[in-house]
């Protein structure tokens, strides 16, 4: 290296000219058909969605399994048909949710007083922490039997298990939804006079509405799940007192699976998991989309 | 130049008008879950009409929470606080109160509908469509016309606080509280906000009250500046900055009052020092 | 807006008045500039404290609600009978050997459906059929209560232990899987570039960077697997404990319900919470306080 060179390898500067469109090929190509429709989310799972259906009949029609452990699913599905139009599954699917709507929505309400009382002093806050504390990781399936003897053979003591259910996440969402609203936020809705009630219903609930949304999300699968269980456990001694067949869907499943109706154990639970689906993914999902999601509060 | 000297050479240019806030001997305390702790030990000012008054200090000097107490959110242990004569017992539209914090803001509320609750809420619109007119209006002030049905999570920081500032200034309050307003903006943003609350001040004369840690900041946006003693706050001076404005940044009595107010705070510094081995 | 400028035409438009300087006071004349509370008002400031006292309020008062009004103990009895009924059934070891039975059968579902949902979420992670397959089989699975499976369980396994782990597999395997995959899925960009620039392949990447960065999901997708298994399984000991006989608490709670030992229900339903709240309370908790609040990923 020559004295008094500099440090770095000194190279010619030099400009481009002339940039034109590339001939490299495709800058930018459309993707072909195929490769876009297989992009498409519902196409690839109702794909898999079909190809469980062909193996599960495939498998049960050639495979040798004794129908009373595993129907085909046309066998299947021509039971959920019959059961819907020929016999009173409708009805016992409304039974079942007119039972749980009660639950659910008396529930939320009496988890929104619980709150309501809770904010406004520490001691209510500390009464209503160490409640849900204690209740919440209590199954209300193992009330049930307590209910029954409280409230007798009925929809009462479902209802009752219900609420129970459905109170405590609700209010420990909706409790720590509301210790979590930002200081500045409540500065903000003080400072504008909301007080009391107001306070509580402009600000903190919505402020605190991803809680309490998670809140009614888990409250609803508890409850589903609840009932469910009274039904099938109690279902007999609790709905059908009269033997009018006046059960509900946990009750369509256990009767049915009492009698060896496989495909109609089945067709139950297809419709069970069909509430589900709307459920969660139309109500819940369409609120979300509405409110946190429009908001920013929660990516979805 | 000739503003400022001017400025320095006169009097008073009317006989004293009434203050429109007077803060006397306040003594604010607050706890955290260990300790009882004085933010400000027996502080006193008067806000007159159309002020942009600056409370200064360095941090943990309780300005903030004096600010706090003028809002209504903390009472004093000592002393009195007085809008136009009564007595502050309570947070309350009459005075609305800027945050530095972005997410002031009701996320559930589009730009228009934030401003449209307060001045509802705050019970200065009767109706929907007269809050929504002035909504509009303050919107065009801050120049976000184009935002105003867009929810706050879509918006830049500085954008979030120009709706903050148009909400407050919409309220007419008799004094606009501003708590380090622009203290989580980048400094371009900042400065830009800054031009811009002097634009919206040479409209109207609201009166202002801001709290800040730089003392550039206090030279350029305040009239008047309170300087603030740290642990626990205790009024050092109150100077004059109503002849000094974004022209005048480095210039001869910029840089003056700059360095006046950071030896004072600088003088303090180094007696804290001296004191802590021995505290 | 309030008041108009104090000078009309070219003057300041704000009031203009002398400036001032003052001396400020040393601390000592001040007082107290930071205080620490007194002992009372911090220990009324410790949550524990204030709860402690809550609780044994609680319990004076249903004491005393149940003696004043002599209400009838079949219906509700009282605090000291159902604590008696807890201390008798526990060293007569009747409860202890139920309660072991329940944990024993919850613990084998749930580590077995831990394992499986893993499995499920490393195929999905690594291929975009499995990730369908994923979120096909979850969108219909999770919205169904387990415990309707029982009756298929018990026509497929007999009615045995096997069929209750059979529905606390189910019960847990979905939310555990749904909330670990979106865990994964919605790890940072930036992070998972971080891993790859550091070498990290394969199953190396999956345990160093992606659990520790979705671990806020797959904690609380564990905990819902958890509250789901738990309910489902005292829901089957209820269903079950009448078929087979040897059941675990839920069978406790509906023999003793069935003939009217009410304060050994209340005796069962205690031990349940007890259950529920160390589980809940201490096993999860000091899991998120040592790792995903400590790392600040959770408040």
């Amino acid at each position: 290296m020559p004295e008094h060179a500099p440090a770095v390898h000194l190279r010619d500067e030099y400009e481009t000219t002339g940039l034109g469109d590339a001939d490299t090929g495709d800058v930018a190509r459309r993707l072909s058909p195929w490769e876009r429709f297989s992009n498409l989310n519902s196409v690839r799972k109702l794909t898999i969605l079909v190809s469980l259906v062909v193996v599960w009949e495939l498998y049960t029609r050639f495979g040798g399994i004794s129908e009373y452990l595993l129907p085909t699913f046309s066998d299947t599905g021509a039971a959920l048909f019959t059961a819907l139009w020929g016999e009173h599954l409708l009805y016992m699917i409304w039974n079942s949710v007119k039972i749980l709507l009660a639950g659910y929505v008396i529930g939320i309400g009496i988890a929104t007083v619980l709150t309501t009382l809770a904010v406004a002093t520490r001691f209510g806050s500390d009464l209503l922490s160490t409640l849900t504390a204690m209740l919440n990781p209590l199954p209300a399936i193992a009330l049930l039997p307590m209910a029954m003897l409280w409230f007798g053979l009925g929809a009462d003591a479902i209802v009752f298990t219900l609420l129970h259910s459905v109170v405590w996440p609700v209010a420990l969402n909706m409790h720590t939804g509301f210790m979590g609203v930002s200081e500045t936020q409540r500065m903000v809705g003080r400072n504008y006079g909301l007080r009391g009630i107001r306070y509580v219903v402009k600000l903190l609930i919505p402020a605190a509405f991803p809680s309490i949304l998670t809140g009614m999300k888990i409250g609803w699968a508890y409850a589903w799940r609840t009932l469910i269980a009274a039904e099938l456990v109690f279902g007999g001694a609790v709905v059908d007192t009269e033997g009018t067949g006046e059960g509900g869907l946990g009750w369509f499943i256990f009767a049915n699976q009492m009698d060896l109706q496989i495909p109609f154990v089945f067709a139950g639970l297809f419709t069970v998991i069909l509430v589900g689906i709307t459920v969660e993914n139309v109500v819940f999902r369409n609120l979300e989309l509405r409110t946190v999601g429009r908001w920013g509060m929660q990516t979805i | 130049m000739a503003e400022a000297t001017r400025a320095a050479a006169g009097p008073a240019p009317a006989a004293a008008p009434t203050p429109i806030l007077d803060v006397d001997g306040v003594t604010l305390q607050y706890k955290t879950k260990e300790h009882l702790i004085t933010a400000t030990y027996r502080v006193g000012f008067q806000v007159y009409p159309s002020d942009r008054f600056v409370l200064l200090g360095p941090s943990g000097c309780g300005k903030s929470t004096l600010l706090k107490g003028v809002a209504g959110y903390m009472k004093p242990v000592e002393g009195e606080m007085r809008l136009k004569g009564r007595g502050i017992s309570e947070p309350g539209p009459d005075r609305v109160m800027v945050f530095q914090e972005f997410d002031q803001l009701l996320p559930w509320k589009t730009v228009r509908q934030n401003i449209t609750f307060a001045l509802i809420n705050g019970g200065r619109c009767a109706t929907g469509a007269e809050a929504d007119d002035i909504a509009r209006q303050y919107i065009r002030k801050v120049k976000l016309d184009r935002f105003e049905d867009t929810y706050p999570h879509m918006l830049s920081g500085g954008m979030k606080q120009r709706v903050a500032i148009a909400r407050g200034m919409a309220m007419e309050p008799d004094v606009l509280l501003m708590d380090e307003p622009f203290a989580a903006l980048d400094a371009l943003t900042r400065r830009q906000m800054q031009e811009e609350l002097l634009q919206l001040w040479e409209d109207t004369h609201f009166t202002v009250l801001f709290v800040t840690h730089s003392i550039e900041e206090a030279c350029i946006v305040g009239s008047r500046i309170l300087v603030l003693s740290p642990h626990p706050g205790q009024v050092k001076a109150e100077l004059n900055a109503h002849h000094l404005g974004h022209e005048d940044v480095g210039g001869e009595p910029f840089s003056a009052l700059q360095k006046r107010i950071h030896d004072m705070l600088f003088a303090d510094r180094i007696l804290e020092e001296e004191a802590a081995p021995h505290a | 807006m309030s008041g108009a400028a104090a000078s009309g035409g070219k003057g300041p438009d704000v009031y203009v008045r002398p400036e001032f300087v003052v001396e400020t006071l040393g601390e000592a004349e001040i007082g107290d500039v930071e205080r620490k509370l007194s002992g009372l008002e911090r220990a009324w400031n410790v949550n524990g404290v204030r709860k402690a006292t809550i609780l044994i309020g609680l319990v004076v008062a249903w004491q005393v609600y149940t003696v004043a009004l002599d209400v009838e103990p079949l219906m509700f009895p009282r605090f000291s009978t159902s604590a008696e009924a807890l201390w008798l059934s526990l060293i007569d070891s009747d409860l202890l050997r139920k309660i072991w039975f329940s944990v024993s059968t919850l613990l084998i579902g749930y580590t077995t459906g831990l394992a499986l949902s893993a499995a499920l979420v490393l195929w999905a992670s690594a291929q975009r059929i499995g990730a369908d397959f994923l979120s096909t089989c979850t969108a219909m699975f999770n919205p169904l209560p387990a415990i309707a499976l029982l009756p298929l369980a018990m026509l497929w396994f007999g009615l045995g232990t096997a069929s209750i782990v059979f529905v606390t597999i189910h019960s847990v395997l979905w939310a555990v899987a749904l909330s670990t995959h979106t865990g994964f899925q919605s790890v940072s960009e930036t992070l998972r570039m971080i891993g790859q620039n550091y070498g990290l392949r394969n199953i190396r990447y999956v345990m160093k960077i992606l659990i520790p960065a979705a671990l806020p999901s797959i904690l609380s997708g564990m905990k819902i697997g958890w509250a789901f298994s738990w309910r489902t399984l005292i829901g089957a000991e209820l269903v079950f404990g009448a078929s087979s006989g040897s059941g675990g608490l839920g069978w406790f709670i509906y023999e003793n319900s069935q003939n009217l030992e009410t304060a050994h229900v209340f005796a069962g339903l205690f031990t349940v919470i007890l259950i529920g709240i160390t589980v809940e309370n201490v096993i999860f908790r000091n899991v998120e306080l040592r790792t995903v609040y400590r790392w600040g990923m959770q408040r």
